[in-house]
């Protein structure tokens, strides 16, 4: 019984003090000029579904939800907003060459028609993110008509 | 805490291990085409990137997801290890835009399923195309092309038989040679 309380205590010592360890937070005021949004000519509705369901990830704006606040949930969320940045980010479409938009939207493509994308974990929470399969036709139709153009 | 130092240690090997592998093979490259001109030294650089991509190819014309994605990360450490010198200044940022966007197919490749595998494949094989039209090959190449995957898919060989990589067993005869290259 002595054990289990000096294993809680340690446990509790060492989740609070984690919370003093800062993050970075992925968030800016200004949408810059290259966006996707702002280049391509984006139907209402798509451009919506965009923003709520890829743009907490894939742009330079995430808009953070509580439990964000609390470690090691923020650490978790600063490496997949990074990572996914990386694959793509709405942001920085215009300065993308054509040969990688194409690409970038093949992969939009399958991901949505896999349901790979958004994930699982963050429509869990996020349940206006989910994509209907409605949503999911318009959308990649959309996005196939653009890659075609390019 | 140790675990993941356990991890660090296992990925530093492995990479010193695979820069030794590249080593190695650069050195022989150097010294089959050292007294060789200029543009036939950039052919040898493309050569190594061909044969990652054949191999990548010859997996998926047998199904062989796992050995395709073992092509797919070797393909990517060749790719980005790929010396841009001796090409123009504007071959150079074409090429560098053609790798970028190579390796991250070739990288989605090594960690994908079958039909991911060869979707990606799909995009490589042209990237590798328009590479090998500015670098130039020593070998003979055969673009073929599939009507039946996905709207039509082309991919490149070293023999003018049809073997198909989109395909595999399914279907492993069809498709077509459209050009020979070389």
């Amino acid at each position: 019984m002595k054990t289990v309380k000096i294993i809680a205590w340690v446990l509790l010592v060492a989740f609070v003090g984690i919370q003093f360890v800062p993050t970075e937070r992925n968030q800016t005021n200004a949408v810059p000029k290259t966006d996707f949004i702002l280049v391509n000519d984006v139907p209402k509705d798509i451009k919506n579904k965009l923003q709520v369901s890829c743009y907490d990830c894939h742009s330079n704006n995430t808009a953070y939800p509580w439990y964000n606040k609390v470690q090691p949930v923020a650490w978790l969320l600063e490496n997949h907003i990074k990572e996914a940045k990386a694959e793509l980010n709405f942001n920085e479409w215009a300065n993308y060459s054509n040969r990688r938009k194409k690409s970038k939207l093949k992969s939009i493509i399958s991901q949505i028609r896999d349901n790979e994308m958004p994930l699982s974990s963050y429509t869990l929470i996020h349940k206006d993110a989910v994509f209907s399969e409605t949503d999911k036709q318009e959308i990649i139709q959309w996005i196939t008509q653009l890659k075609d153009s390019i | 805490m140790s675990i993941a130092a356990m991890l660090l240690l296992a990925v530093s090997f492995t990479n010193a291990q695979e820069k030794e592998k590249m080593d190695h093979d650069h050195g022989n490259m150097k010294m089959d085409h050292g007294d060789m001109k200029m543009d036939h030294m950039n052919n040898a650089k493309a050569e190594a990137v061909l044969k990652g991509y054949l191999t990548l190819k010859d997996a998926l014309v047998k199904d062989d997801s796992k050995t395709a994605a073992l092509a797919g990360s070797k393909l990517e450490a060749t790719l980005k290890a790929f010396d841009k010198s001796g090409f123009t200044a504007e071959e150079q940022s074409e090429l560098a835009d053609i790798i970028e966007d190579a390796a991250e197919h070739a990288e989605h490749i090594a960690k994908s399923p079958i039909d991911h595998q060869r979707e990606h494949f799909k995009t490589l094989s042209k990237d590798i195309l328009d590479m090998v039209a500015i670098t130039g090959t020593k070998n003979t190449l055969y673009e073929q092309f599939c009507p039946m995957y996905d709207g039509g898919s082309a991919w490149l060989s070293s023999s003018n038989e049809v073997k198909n990589p989109y395909l595999g067993s399914k279907m492993v005869t069809c498709g077509k040679v459209q050009k020979t290259i070389n």
